[in-house]
């Protein structure tokens, strides 16, 4: 404990040292990455508990956007704006139209408290002790270095993309296509079926 | 670019986010501060283009419209592999090939589309 904060103490000065006075030193970084990972834990606990199902959605914004934060604070430059324009702008907004579409109160409602609460925080420990257990394991050599900011750039993603994972992003395009066909189809079907069907 | 500018970079970005919601904040606290407080039923009626609110504000959406969010969600997948695509396919080393399987990839998202465009799902009826 001690060793690993006086090694990230000389790092720190490594690197503050080399290029003069900014906004946001590397320890600073981590000082951020802590804080927004407590409000990206509260924003969570919020859209679990939340009795209001447009506020989950909608606190679900924040801790995507926190977790674009820390991805931008671990310098994965590509993957935060992934996160900013695929999960807040579209992922979100498929779910607000998908809670329109049901028959969902605006404000309180108080059947969102399901019964099964504590096989749920079972299911939910179990989940997380795994997932822990599983990066723990897999990762616990690895080290990040926050003074190399290329790792996670769009050139890099896009090496290892078009040099490495060809077959796996030509399937993601077929995946693609058939979530779309699928949705079109089941669409039309309940349209169909209400008699409003062209 | 190094550590120090990208850190700063993205510091000035976050600075920009803590200034914009500060002006929000103390604009709206100063309006509750100023501001005299005298609500009535009438004035805290929601506002309907000047007539009286009918119903409710709940209105249970056509699925026309999640289709929509739906292509849209499909084709900001397919916008984000533009990106790291755009920066290497002119590198030595990636050259037509790359170029190739794009258009590969497009081009089944490009079947997605005429599909739905043949089912009459991008026509608005």
């Amino acid at each position: 404990m001690t060793a690993g904060l006086a090694a990230a103490t000389v790092a720190a000065a490594d690197l503050s040292g080399r290029g003069g006075p900014g906004f946001l030193s590397p320890t600073g970084a981590e000082v951020a990455f802590v804080l927004i990972g407590l409000v990206v834990l509260g924003s969570a606990l919020l859209v679990v508990t939340t009795s209001q199902i447009v506020h989950a959605a909608l606190w679900l914004v924040v801790t995507l956007g926190g977790l674009a934060a820390e991805y931008l604070l671990l310098t994965a430059e590509f993957i935060a704006w992934v996160q900013v324009l695929i999960y807040i702008g579209a992922v979100v907004v498929l779910l607000l139209f998908g809670l329109m579409l049901t028959r969902a109160p605006i404000g309180r409602s108080t059947e969102l408290d399901s019964l099964k609460r504590w096989p749920a925080v079972l299911v939910a420990v179990g989940a997380t002790a795994t997932l822990l257990t599983v990066v723990v394991d897999a990762f616990h050599s690895a080290y990040l270095d926050l003074g190399k900011t290329d790792d996670g750039s769009a050139r890099v993603t896009g090496e290892s993309l078009f040099r490495v994972w060809v077959l796996p992003f030509e399937v993601l395009s077929v995946l693609l296509l058939a979530a779309l066909i699928g949705a079109i189809v089941l669409s039309r079907g309940r349209a169909d079926a209400d008699g409003k069907g062209r | 670019m190094t550590a120090h500018g990208y850190f700063s970079t993205y510091a000035l970005v976050g600075l920009v986010l803590l200034v914009g919601g500060g002006f929000v904040s103390v604009a709206f606290a100063a309006n509750r501060l100023l501001r005299p407080h005298a609500p009535n039923v009438e004035k805290l009626m929601t506002y309907e283009c000047g007539v009286d609110p009918v119903g409710e504000g709940w209105a249970q959406t056509h699925i026309r419209y999640y289709i929509y969010a739906y292509l849209y969600v499909i084709f900001a997948v397919d916008a984000i592999f533009l990106f790291p695509w755009a920066t290497v396919f002119a590198d030595p080393g990636f050259g037509t090939t790359t170029l190739v399987e794009m258009f590969v990839f497009v081009g089944f998202l490009a079947v997605g589309l005429l599909y739905a465009w043949r089912k009459g799902v991008l026509t608005w009826t």
